[in-house]
């Protein structure tokens, strides 16, 4: 169906849905869900990997397209790879989130002239910071972001959020959102020349769905 | 201990600096058969002359001051010191021009991994002839140069670098829209075009050829899809195919009508050269009819450079394909 296109899949939370759309499109994927380990399927055109990788194999071409969520895009703006689809499934919010009460972020720009912020993504979030005017000291973390305003390394975090119940267990709060990001089908610059008509043909019938 | 050399620089030892030499030797065979000799000009320029040419591509990354005090730029790309060449040094003499280069280049990197601070260009500038004729020359060489290097399956885009700018105009969009919807264009993401278009409120037709022109690259019957106000536009890349399909060479460019290149001279015609072994450009050109004039000898023309170290990789992924 893909006819010899190699496809980046993401593991983690984009894998389920993206093997669902995979499925639908005529894609057998019953080897690349029963065998967790094995990376590369060949015969099916897949490789998998984390969804913060997926940019990179596309941008070198390992991969001719690729599904990853919008805020590894954000965060790799730097990538040339192309986006040709909104695909609509993984949706979830990036956030900027505070403790609940109070207004440690207005009471730290006001008196510090500057806010402390926690991220996995600390590009997406110097940026937001810097269009909306505010000095913010982007402090980056790798594990639990939640964790970093309960014990007073940052005022606020910026975070992706599905359903938002990580940060209410963890006494945060909402307070601006930056951007809903949603799954985003990615191509290689040279593959979206040379292999225009096989990746043309999958973006319709995706569309189609 | 290490000595460091600054990321995107580096060192050639005699195995592979052999191999890039076979390259360009046989680049530059092809270039000056087909009566393109040879030219150098300095690494260092005077800023302010360079900005003549083009004030954003000309923004080089690194200047110094010399002994008077005069900013010196190192040169960031060929296309702008060899119009300055022509428009002086070829003050009286009849055009056309036809001249080649081999020529490190500089430019700042964003990101530490694998882009070069430091690369070699090699290409052609075709001075005095105008589109399509000047275009259809400077593919077939390019295509030619790159067979001569062992290159197999490589392909030349072309596309229109003010097409969709002229198409914005015709369908009367407002001014202050074009910008962010060019740069979603130059990015490819198709996602933020489409967003950016809706947003405007236009017919579903005009909105349709705004979001499906990008998409239209491949073979010359992507020029018959291109309709309404676009089929106009699209009439300069016809001639260009049929120039090229009288040289033999129609197959091997794809025509992409979504193309639009980073540098600022450009006026019409752009071209990106691609190979399967390889998943980022091999370099690229264009058209460019006023730069000339802004050094004082007002002159059409248009030129292809290709990276050359991009070109060797091609090379080496080609004998392995083979």
């Amino acid at each position: 169906v893909t006819g010899q296109l190699m496809i980046a899949v993401p593991r983690g939370t984009l894998f389920e849905g993206t093997l669902d759309l995979l499925d639908r499109l005529g894609v057998n994927t019953g080897e690349v869900r029963s065998n967790q380990r094995k990376l590369l399927f060949a015969e099916a055109g897949i490789v998998t990997m984390r969804p913060s990788d997926v940019p990179t194999y596309v941008e070198h071409g390992s991969a001719d397209i690729g599904i990853t969520g919008k805020d590894v895009l954000l965060e790799q703006s730097q990538r040339k790879v192309y986006e040709l689809l909104d695909l609509g499934y993984g949706r979830c919010r990036m956030v900027v989130a505070a403790r609940d009460g109070g207004d440690p972020v207005g009471e730290a720009l006001r008196r510090l002239g500057r806010v402390r912020v926690a991220t996995k993504y600390p590009r997406i979030a110097a940026r937001h910071f810097a269009e909306t005017g505010r000095q913010a000291e982007v402090v980056e973390v790798k594990g639990s972001v939640e964790l970093a305003p309960l014990t007073g390394l940052v005022d606020a975090i910026v975070d992706l959020t599905a359903s938002g119940r990580t940060l209410a267990e963890n006494q945060l709060r909402v307070i601006e959102e930056i951007e809903v990001c949603t799954a985003r089908l990615i191509a290689n610059p040279v593959a979206h020349k040379l292999k225009a008509e096989r990746i043309d043909a999958l973006v319709e019938r995706i569309r189609a769905r | 201990m290490t000595h460091p050399i600054p990321p995107g620089t580096r060192d050639v030892l005699p195995d592979e600096m052999r191999e890039l030499r076979a390259l360009t030797d046989r680049l530059r065979r092809t270039f000056e058969e087909a009566g393109y000799g040879e030219v150098y000009t300095p690494v260092l320029e005077y800023e302010e002359v360079l900005r003549r040419g083009d004030y954003a591509a000309a923004g080089a990354a690194y200047r110094l001051f010399d002994e008077h005090g005069e900013v010196l730029a190192l040169r960031s790309d060929t296309t702008i010191p060899i119009a300055r060449v022509v428009a002086t040094r070829y003050r009286e003499a009849a055009p056309p021009f036809r001249l080649c280069y081999f020529a490190h280049a500089y430019r700042a990197v964003d990101r530490g991994v694998g882009e070069p601070r430091e690369f070699l260009q090699g290409g052609v500038e075709l001075i005095g002839v105008p589109g399509p004729e000047g275009e259809a020359e400077v593919v077939a060489l390019t295509v030619a140069a790159l067979d001569e290097a062992g290159l197999r399956r490589h392909r030349v885009g072309v596309g229109d670098g003010s097409l969709y700018r002229s198409l914005l105009f015709s369908l009367e969009v407002p001014e202050d829209r074009h910008l962010p919807l060019l740069e979603c264009l130059s990015r490819r993401d198709l996602v933020g075009l489409d967003l950016g278009i809706s947003a405007l409120g236009l017919a579903k037709r005009e909105r349709e050829l705004l979001v499906r022109l990008p998409e239209l690259r491949g073979g010359p019957a992507v020029l018959d899809r291109a309709d309404g106000p676009a089929a106009e536009a699209v009439e300069g890349l016809r001639g260009l195919h049929e120039l090229l399909a009288q040289r033999g060479m129609a197959e091997r460019v794809i025509f992409d009508l979504g193309l639009v290149r980073e540098l600022g001279y450009y006026t019409g015609a752009v071209f990106e050269v691609y190979d399967p072994a390889v998943g980022f450009a091999l370099g690229g050109g264009g058209r460019y009819d006023e730069l000339l004039g802004r050094f004082g000898r007002d002159l059409p023309a248009c030129g292809i450079g290709l990276d050359v170290q991009r070109v060797h990789l091609a090379q080496a992924a080609e004998e392995r394909f083979a």
